[in-house]
Parts: C-alpha cells; structure tokens; sequence
C-alpha cells in the first residue's frame, strides 16, 4: 500500500478561502506560496520515529461551519469544567473546529491595548502586526512539508498581543475544540510580548467526541521582546484517532523570559516539538513537558533550547510515562551557539515504564560550540522504584495507591505550573484517567 | 496489649545468610534497644520485620498478637501496626509530605472513616510544633532536600501521626547533631505508653541517655548474643564489644558489609 501524499486542496481552494475570510493579499500571497513548497518539502524527520506512513494531509474537510456559543452554558460539558466558575472576568476564547465561537476580554485589558482575537479578525483588523509575526522569524514557512501545508492551509488559532511596559497578570485562555470526524484543524497561535511586558497564556486543545480520523496541525509561535516575560502553558488533549503535529516555538530577547509548562495528554501518534531560541543576551528559558502515553500510540517529543546571546539560561524538564504497547521518543537538545558565553544549558529526561510491552527512550543531546558555558544533563528510563514503594507502603498505604502516588509526583512539575485551577484540576483527572483506566 | 515475637527467624540477603536464629520478644509498653558493631545485622533484622523486597526470610517466625506478620504484604504490616523508622528514607518528589501523610493516616482509617482535613491539619501542626519543624515543611515534597537531621525528625513526625503498636527505629540516632538527638528522644518518649511497644537500633550509647530502655540487647554474627538491662549499655559505652567478644570465644562479630 502507498500512502498518500498529495495534498487535497489546490490554488483554487485557497484562493476563494482566503478570499472568503476578507484575507489581506499578503497572507494570500503566503498561502499560496507555501502551498506550492507543501508538493516539494519533505516531511519532518524527527530523531528515532519513523512518520512517512502518518496521514498528515488525507482529510476530507478542510472547514466545517459551526454555530458560535451564545453564551458559556452552551458548552459541552467537559469543555465546562476547564473554565474556571464564578464572577471574576473571563479573558476567554473557544474554537469550535474551525468557528470562533466564543470571545471575552476584559475592558480592563482591552483599554491597554491588549489585543486577544481568533487568527482570522487578526488577520482583517491588525493585519500589520500580523504580518510582523506570522510565520517569519519563528517557525518558517519552508522548514518541511508540515509548516508549509499550515501556512497554506491555516484555518484556526488566536492572536495575542500585549503592548509595551503591559502587565497581565491574569491568564488569558483559549479552548480548541475537536468534534468532527475526518477534518483538519492547521491552529496558529501568536503570542507577542512587547518590552517590558507580561503575559500567561494557557491553552486546551479537547477532544469531545471519539474521532476515528482528523489531522491536527498546530504551530504556535511566542515573542518575549526586550525584558517581557511569557508564560505559556498546555494540556492536549486530542482523541486516538487524532494525528497531530505541534510546534511550539518561543523567540526571547535580551532579558526575555519565556516559560513553558506543557501537558501532552492526547491519545494519538503525536509529533510535538517545542524549540526555545535565546537570541538575547541575559534571556531565560524554562520548559516543562509531562506525557503519558498509552495503548497503541507512537509518539515523538523533542524539546530543544538555542543558546544565541550571552548569559543565557536554559533548562529542559521531561517526565514520561509510558503502558500499555505506547512508544514515546523523547529528545532534548541543549545547543550553545559560539559567542553564548556564560551560558547554562541543563535538561533532565525523565521515562517511567509501565509494562512489559512500552517502549520509551530517552535522548539527551548537549551540542555545545563556545568554551565559557556550563551544561548537564541527565535520563533514566526505568520502572516505578521499588524502594520508593516499599516505602510508601511501610507506613500503610496499598500498592496500587503507593503507584498512583509515585506516578503523580513524577509528573508534578508541570500539572504545579498550571496557572488556571480548572485547567490544573481537569490535567490532573486526565492523568488519573490515563494512568489507571 | 500488643506483642512482637520474633522466633529463630533466619534472613538471607540475595542468597547470603545475614541472620541465624534471631529470638525477641517486644511487647506494649516496653523499650528494647539493639545495639552491636557494625555489620553484625541490626538493620537486616528491622528490614526483615517490615517485608524489603531485599531480604528473604528463609527459617524462624514473626508474629504480631499472634498473626503471622511474615504472611503479610509491607502495607498490609503497617496497618496491622508496625513501623519502621528508616536509616535512609526514600525522596518521593511531586508528593507532598502532608498529602503523603493523609494516605497513610486514611490507608488505615479505611474507606467511609478518613480523617477530616481540619482535625488533620491540627494533628500535624501539633506534632511539627512539638517536634520543632518548620511548618514549611509540610508543603514540601517528601524528605526532597531534606538535610539528614530533617528526614530523621519527620520519621518521628510520621511515627508520633500515625501511631503505630510497635515501633523499629533503625540508626534513628545516626548523623544527628545534639539539638536534633534531643527532639527525636522527645518524640519517642511522647509516644510511651502501655499501648506502645519499641525497639531501637543503634550502635551509640548516647540516644539511650535521652531514652532509657526496658531492655538491652547485644547482637553480633547474626544473633543476638547478650541481653540486660540499662546498665548493659552503660557497659558497653565504658567498655565496648571487646569483653562480649572475649566472654563468648568471638573473633569476628560481623555477617555482613552492612549497607
């Protein structure tokens, strides 16, 4: 059997698409630019895991229309529980498939200039800004064949923008809902720092219903500017038929600081890579990741910081756990260009295997290219510690709980950083769920 | 009142004997300590009680108010009300000594009879603030960075929450500075009680100036050799092992390299 390769979706299509969003031509001129590389670019090559069967580009609807949400008490119900209860103000936006369907943001946040919008009315009503960000010093275009057909193909995500000396210091929240069979979902996220300001981003990607086969194609990309602080966390949550590629990159400037606290939740083959680039001097970059894996699925992380300007900080966390006959490769890269001098690049891989038949592996990767840095680096993959164990059960606690602790702690650093409760408690029954079911 | 009985029990250690014959007898309301050189197997004797994976009981029983312990699984051990204080107690990240405490406490409460959240709290303020531990400490992750002297007083904290029928306490004494010897002797002496029964493993006479014991044991090749009162401890710390050794025809004392 060959696989199908050929993209589904011509000039044409995108033509009348873009035009039917009210698209400025220069991101008509994008898509169709990339739509073009998209034939030509090969796929990702991520270290370890072998792709060329995944469908990345077979689907049969590249936009499905659904109504928007009149109010919160339309959504579903475990869209519900992510959103935090009570009267204080919600900085909130869901995506339903492709429809924005629902959009609040403070007066507060509003009256400063922050900007918090689906990609779409971005694109319309901030197209010069837009245009600074989209896909040109982040992720670019002709990286492979997947950033190429997101360009071309882009149908959701959100625009965030917060303007100079800005505080926001309450999270501003996005929910990307997945209900329908056989689509693609290529999200763009853009969160723009400017100097001196700070943001906390936390996004669900939610399954609500078992999907049997839908392409998800994520690229989200983050700017700390001079001394702006970002925060951005994570949980996806995608359904076993979901194939998806995620690219989250952050871009820091001198003193940036850009945080990443990511929980990937979802159930099926997954590529994730999540690339921090510490182009300025004194920036700072921390990320996070906790997986579980489980069933059948096979799934790809590479996290990597760049070391670009001096005194940079890096630092990697990975904690995976990994049952059933799930496959999980897990990359970090810390990299010191030459001149990131008195830099730090550290990284910590962590894979819990539980069972025989779970493949899980762990690849620390330093490659270091200027002398006056310090690094490290450490992975163990293994199973639940038998001493830990014998511990928690000596002082009463049955085995299956001692486990069940063990494992939560393991993956604790990131359900910890979660700024949003809800969001924070909905990652912790997931894991549960995960982990025991 | 409960009872450990510990009958002619022999441990092995992957493959090699380690214990041969070891008899005691620690009931509520009683302080036992076991003391010897190193190496004569003091810790594989409470390692054994509480059922490490490690250690392999191959003769003998043990059997608390006349269930036999050796039957159990190591939860199962606790709940039934043993305890083992640790040499070196295991870091447990992500999981918070409080919410790690609460398990235990819960574990053996039972389904349907946990312990509310407000008298729980209570209880461990109570107990930290007797044991002069940093509040903090509660919210952090167990033993995680914990200095020696810091896990050695939250075994006692752990003990003095869960209140077990009888108590080990392995090398409790061990890397402790004066200050911290005194508060984890005030702990212990707290949970005296007729309902409380203790055994203390040590090779320093000096817990046993802040502890006095009902009786004292002296254990060399796997065995214990010689038991007495308080003054055998005095003895030993005027005197050392030499005379035990040369009263029983001992060369070498040791089984093992204890770990």
């Amino acid at each position: 059997m060959t696989t199908e390769t050929k993209i589904p979706f011509d000039q044409q299509y995108v033509r009348a698409f873009s035009s039917g969003r009210g698209e400025p031509d220069w991101l008509l001129q994008l898509r169709l630019q990339a739509l073009a590389k998209a034939e030509e670019l090969p796929l990702p090559n991520p270290d370890k895991t072998k792709i060329d069967k995944w469908n990345f580009t077979q689907f049969a609807n590249h936009v499905v229309e659904s109504a928007p949400y009149a109010s919160l008490d339309e959504l579903p119900e475990p869209v519900k529980a992510l959103i935090e209860a009570g009267e204080e103000t919600k900085n909130l936006y869901v995506q339903r498939d492709h429809t924005p369907a629902y959009l609040s943001l403070s007066d507060d946040l509003r009256a400063k200039g922050v900007i918090f919008t689906d990609i779409f009315t971005a694109a319309r009503e901030h197209g010069e800004l837009l245009q600074k960000y989209l896909m040109k010093d982040g992720v670019k275009v002709d990286e492979h064949r997947l950033t190429a057909l997101h360009a071309a193909l882009l149908n959701g995500g959100v625009f965030v923008y917060v303007p100079k000396n800005v505080e926001v210091n309450v999270p501003l929240q996005a929910v990307y809902i997945q209900e329908n069979d056989d689509i693609a979902l290529f999200n763009h996220v853009i969160v723009v720092a400017e100097d001196n300001s700070r943001v906390i981003y936390v996004e669900n990607y939610i399954s609500t219903k078992e999907t049997s086969r839908a392409v998800v194609n994520i690229v989200a990309e983050v700017f700390a500017n001079t001394n702006a602080r970002v925060f951005f966390a994570a949980v996806d949550n995608l359904a076993k038929g979901v194939t998806t590629y995620v690219n989250r990159r952050g871009i820091a400037a001198r003193d940036g600081r850009i945080e990443w606290a990511l929980g990937l939740m979802s159930d099926g083959d997954t590529v994730s890579e999540n690339i921090t680039r510490l182009i300025g001097d004194g920036s700072f970059g921390d990320t996070k990741t906790v997986v579980v894996s489980r069933g059948e699925q096979v799934q790809n992380f590479t996290t990597s910081v760049v070391h670009y300007g001096k005194h940079t900080e890096g630092y990697i966390l990975k904690h995976g756990v990994v049952r059933d006959s799930a496959t999980s490769i897990f990359n970090g890269i810390g990299k010191i260009e030459h001149g990131a001098s008195k830099s730090n690049a550290q990284q910590e891989s962590r894979v819990l295997m539980l069972s025989e038949k779970a493949r899980g592996d762990a690849n620390p990767i330093l490659l270091i290219d200027e002398d006056d840095v310090m690094a490290g680096h450490a992975a163990s993959v293994g199973r639940v510690d038998p001493i830990q164990l014998y511990y928690l059960m000596s002082r009463g606690i049955p085995r299956h709980e001692a486990e069940r602790l063990i494992i939560h702690g393991f993956l604790a650093p990131v359900v910890e950083a979660i700024p949003i409760e809800s969001v924070k408690k909905q990652l912790i029954e997931v894991i549960e769920r995960k982990v025991q079911s | 009142m409960a009872v450990l009985t510990i009958k002619d029990l022999h441990v092995s250690v992957e493959g090699k004997e380690i214990l041969k014959g070891v008899n005691l007898e620690v009931k509520g309301g009683e302080i036992h300590a076991i003391m010897g050189p190193n190496g004569t197997g003091k810790s594989t004797l409470s390692s054994a009680i509480m059922g490490h994976p490690k250690y392999e009981v191959t003769q003998g029983s043990i059997t608390l108010d006349g269930q036999n312990v050796l039957e159990m699984e190591v939860d199962e051990r606790a709940r039934a009300g043993l305890f083992l204080a640790m040499q070196y107690p295991s870091e447990i990240s992500g999981v918070t000594n409080a919410d790690f405490l609460r398990a235990a406490i819960n574990a053996r409460l039972g389904e349907g009879n946990e312990i509310s959240l407000m008298k729980f709290i209570r209880k461990l303020d109570e107990k930290m603030a007797f044991l002069e531990m940093n509040p903090d400490m509660a919210h952090r992750y167990l033993n995680e960075g914990f200095s020696g002297g810091e896990k050695k007083r939250n075994e006692i904290l752990q003990l003095m929450m869960l209140e077990p029928k009888i108590a080990i306490l392995d090398e409790i004494d061990s890397g402790l500075d004066i200050d911290a010897l005194k508060i984890v002797a005030k702990g212990i002496n707290e949970m005296r009680s007729s309902e409380f029964g203790c055994l203390i493993i040590t090779h320093y006479q000096r817990l046993l100036n802040y502890i006095t014991p009902d009786y004292v044991h002296v254990m060399m090749q796997g065995r214990i050799v010689k038991s007495g009162g308080p003054e055998l401890a005095q003895r030993l710390e005027a005197e050392g092992y030499d005379w035990i050794k040369k009263e029983l025809g001992i060369e070498d004392e040791t089984v093992e390299q204890e770990a």
